[in-house]
This record gives C-alpha cells, structure tokens and sequence, in this order.
C-alpha cells in the first residue's frame, strides 16, 4: 500500500475524512449491487407510468418513458464510476510513465514532452475532450478514452516534479555508486516516493472526471442509451423539468453528493499524508 | 609511498549552463588538469573552500560524473571507458560515503533494506535465512545496536545514519572509500566516533580513502597526503601530514583554522579580494587576487604544479618558505 495505513487511520478520524468514506463506501457498494439493489429492469419501460411522482412504488419517480428512476440512477453509478476510475487509472498510470522517464532522463525527451503537455495543459479538459470525442465518435469507449487524455498532462506534470526533485536526493547518487542502472533507480526509489501525491491527485480528478463524463452524457456524447447515464438522465429530464422537476433533481443530486464526497475525502487525505505542499508543486 | 590504486591524469570536468532558452552558454571548470596518485592503504586528503571542486573530483574518482576531459584509472583499469556491466563489477571494489547522513538514507527503506540493497544491485543477495545474520554481522561493525535493523531512516540520528551509510558503503567489502565531508553535517562530539570508526576500519581492512574535507585541522590529523584544491586546481600536495604549507592560500587556509588553546591562537588575517567567478577565471594565477605575495608574473602567467624541492608538489611562483 502506497498510503501509510497510519494517514489513512488520522484521515478515518476526523469527522470530514469519516463522512466522506462512508458516503463514498454507500455509493461503491450500490453500484456493484446494483442488480440486487434495484427495484425495476433499469431499461423496462412502462408508458403509463411515465413522469409519476416519488412515493412508495417508485420511491424517486419515473421518467418520461415511465422506468424507474432509483433503479437507473444506482445504474447509473456503475457508469460514472467505472468511466471515472478506468480513464484516470489509465491517465495515472500513462502521466506517471511519462513524467517520470522526462523528469530522469530529461534532455530532448523532456522539452519535447513538456511542449506537448504544457500546451494540452492550456485547453480546459472539457474542450479537449469535446474535440477528441468529435474526432472519435460518441460512445462509452471514446468517452474513457476523451477523459483520460484529457487529465494526461495534469499526472504528468506532477510525476515530472517529484522525480526531478527527487533525483538530486543523495541516495539516489548512492544507489548509483552502488552500480545501480536507471531501472533500478526509477521503479525501486523514484517511483516508489514520488506515487503518494499522484494517487491523491488522481482521487481528486477522478470526482472531476464523473462531471466531464455527466457532462458529456449531458450532451448526448457519452454512454448511449439505453445504458443509464447520469448527465443523460439529466438532459431528458430538461425537457419535463416543469412537470416532473425529479427526473433532473435526482441525477444532480447523485453527480453532487458523489463528487463533493470524493473531494472531502481526497482533500482529507491530503491533511491526513502532509502533502499539500508536494501537489503545489505539479 | 605505495603504489597507486586511484591515479587520475588531466582529469577535467566541465559544467556547461545558459540563462533561458537563447541565453548564452556559459561554461565552468570544476575541475581543471588534476594530476593525482591516491596510494594504496593510505589516506589522501583533499581541502579547499567550497565551490573549489572537491566534491566534483570525488565523484569523478568514482565516475559518479563523467569527465570532460583527463582518465581515472583504478588499479590499473581505465574506468572512463567501460561498459556498463563492468563498470557495475569495479563498482563493488569503489564505494562512497556521503556529507548528509539525512538524504543518503530512502526514507521508504528499513534499515536492513538499505544494508541489503548493495547485494540486490550487485547480484549477490545471500539466501533469505542468511539475510538477518548478514544485516547484524554490518550493524556490528560500526557500532550499532542489532535492533535498528527494522527502524527507518528518520527514527535514527544523524550520527547513526551516517553509521549506516558507512556500513552500506563497506558491505561489498571496496578497497577505495570516498568519504565526502563525512562528519562535515554532524555534531562535534559524533565527529569524533565517526573518525575513530573510518580509522579502525583503514587498519582493519587496509582500505585506502580520498577524504574531501573543509576542515584542514582534521585533515592534518586523519591524512598521510594532502591535496590543497583552489577553484578547480590543485595548488598544493603535500606528501606529510605535518609538511608545513608552502602555497600562500595554504597558509591562509591553516592560519584560519580556530585553535582551541588561546595562548597558541594568532591574529587571524583575513583573506582581502575578490574570489574571481568561476565563469570567467583570470589568465594567471586564480589565487593572485586575494594574494599577499602577487606579483605581475602571478597576474599574468599561471604557475604550473612542479615537484618542489621540500617535498610534495606545488603550484607557485612565489612558494613560502
């Protein structure tokens, strides 16, 4: 484990750290559950039922196709969070490569990495994904694909500081008088101290990535029906909004607690490990 | 004197750097033309203000940096021009002791890794049994309690780090030991145990040691030659420990070293001058600037290092006497 259990033990502490994991635990375990959980077929649609109100046979209502609305947004879970944890484990796992072979050999390598980072670094994410899903076509693939490029240079950045500053560190100088090669430097010392504060940033921008992934389900771009989608949901919901304001309210409710629960319990993290500083540095 | 294990011929390293992307290169010698012999089984002492390049000569003794310039040859090998899987063999046989006990310490790594660590790069990882009683048999040798095997870095104190790291740098059983102002971040009174340790293990093992220091008092006690580095050269050997300085910025560098006895203490002179940047050092004599004895030989033509006739080697025009 690459978080010292005794951080995460101070993060379980505080009252912050401690809501925020159960709310993110209740979320996870819903979306792995969902088939046991759900009440209704999330895609069975009953025309008569269409927009009813929350109550006790539908607790959260249903939308304009009268499907159940509680069943599709705990769907809708495992959507945004296999889209959000997949593409930024892959961003992670691409930007710490990266990074971490231009912060050690830099050299022409590293100006052109740099380049080419800094200046994806200059879009906001969600243009860059919106052009890469233009050039890629919609779909649940291209949206992992749109996001983790998206957040490539932000893990990249940060991997390239912490090695950089790491490799003038004096025993990286003794490893190498020991007849160390560059693979043994990188993967057993570089890396092994330089992955803390990536996997955090990596935590924060997966809460980020469920808003781009909603936000491109919110323009048709993402998963494509009648997989559940929660930005989805919540543009054909715009269109009943004055007369079943639940089908919009829920979704949103849902892309808010599990983002804000994400970023406490990133942010805890961060106090909890000291490491505040080390992501500034990125 | 024995004979050689380390002799370095010429050897130069340079370090190129420019201000922004179109800035103009400027280059620094570091190290300029040093011709040197560290004989076997005795200690080589090298002192000089900082910046004057000692550290980076350490670390082309050991080809920790490659040299622009000159050869290092050890026990008659030329190590400039190995390839890396041999440069990894001679590796066992040269090891280093490093100035900051605080950073040469992998704060991820147990104390036991770290003495473990030269044998997993080297490929001579004893057998998982035996791994322990190795890990002792190290603690033993300098002084340290067995139990700190399972203790990280920052749960030791300077003093004991640097017993660590001497231990890791003895594990291969090397012949040469660079020691880089080993004693240079600790306390007084750990000074002291960490010179008695590097002194019993010259004795013990006949190692043979480059000792990079500030401190020419120490240097005087722990050293059979001495080295006096000004800004990249060498301007002074000297063959006996108790030689009297010949070079002027020799003397001034003894005559700053604090006596503890106040009735030997003398009216210390500070050095007048400028120190000239190593960008853009004079056609002379480097040291003519801050020279009591410059004369307009000194400011124009640089004194080579000649055998002098007292005994050593030095690099004058006006040597004391």
């Amino acid at each position: 484990m690459t978080v010292p259990s005794s951080a995460l033990g101070r993060l379980l502490r505080t009252p912050r750290g401690l809501g925020a994991a159960i709310v993110l635990a209740i979320i996870v375990l819903a979306a792995i559950l969902a088939p046991v959980i759900a009440p209704y077929d999330y895609a069975a649609q009953n025309l008569r039922n269409a927009n009813m109100d929350p109550g006790a046979l539908h607790w959260l209502g249903t939308d304009e196709f009268g499907r159940d609305l509680f069943s599709r947004i705990i769907y809708g879970a495992r959507t945004s969070l296999t889209v959000g944890v997949t593409s930024i484990s892959i961003s992670m796992v691409c930007g710490m490569a990266l990074g971490a072979a231009a912060g050690y050999f830099g050299g022409a390598f590293d100006r052109v990495v740099t380049m080419v980072v800094d200046l994806s670094w200059s879009f906001p994410e969600i243009l860059l994904a919106l052009i890469l899903i233009a050039i890629l076509g919609p779909g649940l693939a291209s949206t992992m694909i749109a996001i983790s490029i998206a957040y490539l240079a932000q893990f990249t950045r940060l991997t390239r500081a912490q090695v950089m500053a790491l490799k003038s560190e004096t025993y990286v100088e003794a490893t190498i008088s020991l007849g160390a090669g560059s693979g043994h430097v990188l993967f057993r010392h570089l890396l092994p101290n330089a992955v803390t504060p990536v996997i955090v940033a990596g935590m924060l921008a997966t809460g980020d990535a469920i808003i781009l992934e909603a936000t491109l389900g919110f323009f048709g771009l993402g998963a494509q029906p009648p997989t559940p989608s929660w930005g989805a949901m919540m543009s054909s919901g715009t269109a009943q909004i004055f007369i079943a304001p639940w089908i919009i309210i829920f979704p949103g409710l849902a892309i808010a607690i599990t983002v804000i629960a994400i970023n406490l319990f990133g942010d805890a993290l961060i106090d909890a490990l000291d490491i505040r500083q080390r992501l500034r540095e990125g | 004197m024995s004979a050689p294990l380390v002799s370095m011929r010429g050897l130069g390293r340079t370090f190129v750097s420019r201000k922004g992307l179109f800035g103009a290169h400027r280059s620094m010698r570091a190290v300029d033309d040093v011709t040197l012999d560290i004989p076997a089984g005795k200690v080589t002492g090298v002192v000089g203000e900082s910046g004057c390049g000692k550290s980076t000569l350490a670390r082309l003794a050991l080809r920790l940096i490659e040299a622009s310039s000159g050869s290092v040859t050890f026990d008659g090998t030329d190590i400039g021009s190995l390839e890396p899987a041999a440069m990894r063999q001679i590796r066992r046989r040269m090891q280093m002791v490093f100035q900051d006990p605080y950073s040469s310490l992998d704060p991820r790594y147990s104390i036991a890794d770290c003495l473990l660590e030269p044998f997993a790069i080297q490929g001579l990882m004893p057998p998982a049994r035996q791994r322990a009683a190795q890990v002792d048999d190290l603690l033993d040798m300098v002084g340290l309690a067995r139990s700190v095997a399972s203790s990280f870095p920052h749960q030791l104190s300077g003093g004991q780090k640097q017993r660590v790291g001497i231990a890791r740098a003895l594990a291969l059983k090397p012949q040469l030991l660079v020691l880089d102002e080993p004693t240079a971040s600790l306390d007084v009174s750990i000074q002291a145990q960490i010179i008695e340790l590097l002194e019993r293990f010259r004795d013990d093992f006949g190692l043979t040691y480059l000792f990079i220091s500030h401190d020419l008092g120490l240097v005087r006690y722990f050293c059979d030659q001495i080295v006096v580095m000004y800004l990249g050269r060498i301007v002074e050997v000297m063959d006996r420990p108790d030689a009297r300085p010949r070079h002027p910025y020799s003397r001034a560098l003894l005559n700053s070293t604090f006596a503890p006895d106040p009735a030997k203490r003398r009216v210390v002179t500070p050095m007048a001058g400028e120190i000239p940047s190593p960008f853009a050092l004079p056609p002379g004599c480097a040291f003519a600037a801050r020279c009591p004895q410059a004369s307009a030989l000194c400011k124009a033509e640089r004194p080579t290092l000649a055998e002098s006739t007292a005994g050593g080697r030095i690099a004058c025009h006006h040597p004391q006497d």
